[in-house]
């Protein structure tokens, strides 16, 4: 079991992590990119917008997790809103998914000893906060009921989401730790 | 050439001394402290003290306006919080 990110005396970022460990991440990884990235194959409507990163639609996801991943921009203005999804929602998917790649590149180069370098450690703390995010928001988290899903039966499947969840709070609280001026 | 320059120098006056657009940042049940704090340092350059001043009334208070200027600025602003997983929104300021 990890016991945190530290730093080492040369300046970099270090955190052991076991093999089912680098597996969960991976995974999570893999569920994040394959949640936000911008669907692949689908040509868009105006080649012209994609190039320059406009999205052809304006409404706030379904999908709970996706609609906490990327967010209104207007609370009470739901045109401005709309107006700002088609803007940022696909340079945010990118960014995203580009955290999570960052964060399965560090993980494929590594054993048990994963090193990072500052740049890295930004993306890696932006894909731990997606990834509690989407795990927090489908286990229906708030701030008062932490307990309760800390005691839930073992055959209930939001208790091992909740470990996992729990273990990213750990992970990224050390990681911030670590980074912070 | 078809921009008369008065106009468009009474326009921009116009938009830049209108009222102050402000970023909101919410309150969830996800967003560590620390982690708040730190987005605040390293987006804003705010140091440690105001940073944490500000992680606080969001936490206390359920929101606190973390910045303020025009409405492209904050549209920047509040992007930028989502891109790192802030609840964060913009509007004009009217307290």
């Amino acid at each position: 079991m990890t016991t945190g990110f530290t730093r080492t005396d040369s300046g970099r970022v270090l955190v052991r992590l076991d093999e089912l460990e680098r597996s969960i991440l991976r995974s999570l990884a893999d569920q994040v990119i394959g949640l936000i990235a911008p669907a692949a194959g689908t040509p868009d409507a105006d080649p012209l917008a994609a190039m320059v990163g406009i999205a052809d639609h304006a409404e706030t996801p379904d999908d709970p997790v996706l609609a906490r991943l990327l967010p209104d921009g207007y609370r009470d203005d739901p045109e401005a809103a709309g107006d700002f999804r088609r803007f940022t929602e696909r340079g945010l998917r990118e960014m995203k998914a580009a955290h999570a790649r960052t964060v399965i590149a560090g993980l494929e180069r590594s054993g048990d000893k994963v090193t990072l370098g500052d740049d890295e450690c930004a993306s890696w703390l932006g894909f731990l906060n997606d990834a509690r995010l989407a795990l927090g928001t489908r286990i229906g988290i708030t701030e008062e009921n932490h307990e309760e899903l800390a005691s839930l039966p073992d055959d209930d499947p939001r208790a091992a989401m909740f470990q996992v969840y729990d273990w990213l709070t750990f992970m990224q609280d050390s990681l911030v730790r670590v980074v912070l001026p | 050439m078809s921009i008369v320059p008065d106009e468009r120098t009474e326009l921009r006056d116009a938009t830049t001394t209108d009222t102050p657009w402000i970023t909101i940042v919410w309150n969830d049940p996800v967003n560590l402290m620390s982690y708040v704090t730190y987005v605040f340092m390293t987006y804003f350059k705010y140091d440690r003290a105001k940073a944490e001043r500000l992680m606080m009334d969001v936490h206390e208070q359920g929101r606190a306006v973390v910045s303020s200027g025009s409405r492209e600025e904050m549209e920047r602003d509040v992007a930028a919080m989502h891109s790192y997983g802030l609840w964060a929104t913009l509007q004009k300021d009217d307290r």
